[in-house]
């Protein structure tokens, strides 16, 4: 199966109202070029998953620019002043999650887990209007699991079946993204003939969609 | 000395060999600075590092290699890299000596507020919780106060990072230990009183064996 395809032709899969999570921390590790085509399709109402809100100009701070964000799932938006303004504004909804937390919720629904069950953020506001659950005497947040449509990610290189290897810090949320959605666009650096089993990290059957560039 | 260098230089001197370090952004990433380049302290990043090296410069600049601040960074000899869910693992399973951080407010229990201001300004927790839930010693390294207004209260009035978390604070003019019965005053600087350090601190400081700092 040839899951090969254009930059162009992934537009097609964006939705009004859909669910994208997008890799990268800071922007480094982020699929640049498919965030441009979600910019490029004009769809709306979206809610984007990603570590952080990036930059007033890059990462998904670009959908932020151009309004076709309705809420965030986040760690950190305090590199895009941007995002503030529009959750301050009233205009998009922002929820914010520790990041060690948040990566676990997405593997949680990667692995169809029922959620994970965390310490961190007990007696703040983390856990106001959760869960906590008890185990062998020790208190617990339950985390609920975050699933999302599509997966934008960011490899290195891809084997002509779409194994995945990455590349310095820009491994990761990645990884865990390609889990996590129904669809997995994954924009690679280089394809590449072969790749060895043994270096790896996600392998090709997570991937349904491939774009070189 | 800017004071912003006294307190990194006086955080560093709490790093021992063999540690693992994560440095968190402004005032504690300088700490990097007065760790000796062939030290067996390891620094932690959680963007998936262990072995952070320093800033990048021309040639050495790789777009898939960053700091947990998105500059682009170094690796040292022996480095690895990893996915944000084994970098937590690190984080929370307690493979972490000591993570600094900067502060809005910090209390005498040893809470620490730092990721909101409600209304005014929310850059979000991004690491942070993690960071003082699992690292085995949790030092604060920010200026004694905002503008005159101390940031070392009775009681944090801003938002939770984390409860009970913190076990020590640097300041430009002190070092606090905080211990099961509130903060004690360890060091001072030595061109500043400790009538001075009371007075530009709200919470309540044990006195008792006050050294001085080191800060040239």
């Amino acid at each position: 199966m040839n899951k090969w395809t254009s930059l162009n032709d992934i537009k097609a899969f964006f939705k009004d109202g859909m669910r994208i999570m997008v890799g990268g921390f800071l922007t480094c590790g982020t699929p640049e070029k498919l965030i441009d085509m979600v910019v490029e399709s004009g769809v709306k109402d979206l809610t984007i998953i990603c570590n952080d809100a990036g930059y007033p100009d890059k990462g998904v701070g670009k959908l932020l620019m151009n309004n076709q964000v309705k809420k965030l799932i986040v760690t950190h938006i305090g590199t895009n002043p941007n995002a503030g303004k529009l959750m301050s504004e009233g205009k998009i909804e922002v929820e914010l999650i520790p990041q060690g937390t948040f990566v676990e919720q997405i593997r949680a629904y990667g692995g169809r887990l029922g959620g994970v069950l965390s310490p961190t953020g007990l007696h703040t506001p983390v856990e106001e209007g959760k869960r906590i659950i008890e185990v062998n005497g020790q208190s617990f947040i339950l985390c609920e699991p975050i699933g999302a449509d599509i997966s934008l990610i960011n490899a290195y290189h891809a084997d002509s079946l779409g194994n995945l290897t990455y590349k310095g810090s820009a491994r990761n949320f990645n990884p865990m993204m390609a889990v996590a959605s129904e669809i997995v666009i994954a924009l690679v650096h280089q394809r590449v003939e072969d790749i060895d089993p043994e270096v790896v990290i996600t392998p090709h059957i997570f991937v349904d969609v491939l774009v070189e560039g | 000395m800017d004071e912003r260098d006294i307190i990194a230089k006086r955080v560093a001197k709490e790093l021992k060999p063999g540690n693992l370090v994560n440095l968190g952004i402004g005032i504690p990433t300088l700490v990097a600075n007065y760790i000796p380049q062939d030290s067996d302290i390891y620094l932690q990043s959680e963007n998936g590092i262990v072995g952070l090296g320093p800033l990048a410069v021309n040639e050495e600049v790789c777009v898939y290699l960053t700091n947990p601040s998105g500059q682009f960074a170094t690796v040292k000899k022996h480095a690895a890299f990893f996915d944000s869910s084994l970098s937590f693992i690190m984080i929370r399973g307690g493979h972490l000596d000591v993570t600094v951080l900067g502060a809005l407010e910090v209390d005498e229990e040893g809470s620490l507020a730092s990721w909101i201001i409600p209304g005014k300004l929310v850059p979000g927790m991004g690491g942070s919780m993690d960071l003082v839930e699992g690292a085995k010693k949790v030092i604060i390294a920010t200026t004694h106060t905002n503008k005159g207004i101390p940031k070392i209260k009775k009681r944090c009035s801003l938002p939770l990072t984390g409860y009970k978390k913190v076990d020590m604070i640097v300041t430009e003019l002190c070092v606090i230990e905080v211990r099961e019965d509130g903060l004690h005053l360890i060091e001072r600087h030595p061109d500043v009183s400790i009538e001075e350090i009371i007075g530009k601190t709200e919470a309540t400081l044990h006195i008792s064996e006050v050294k001085l700092m080191e800060v040239m």
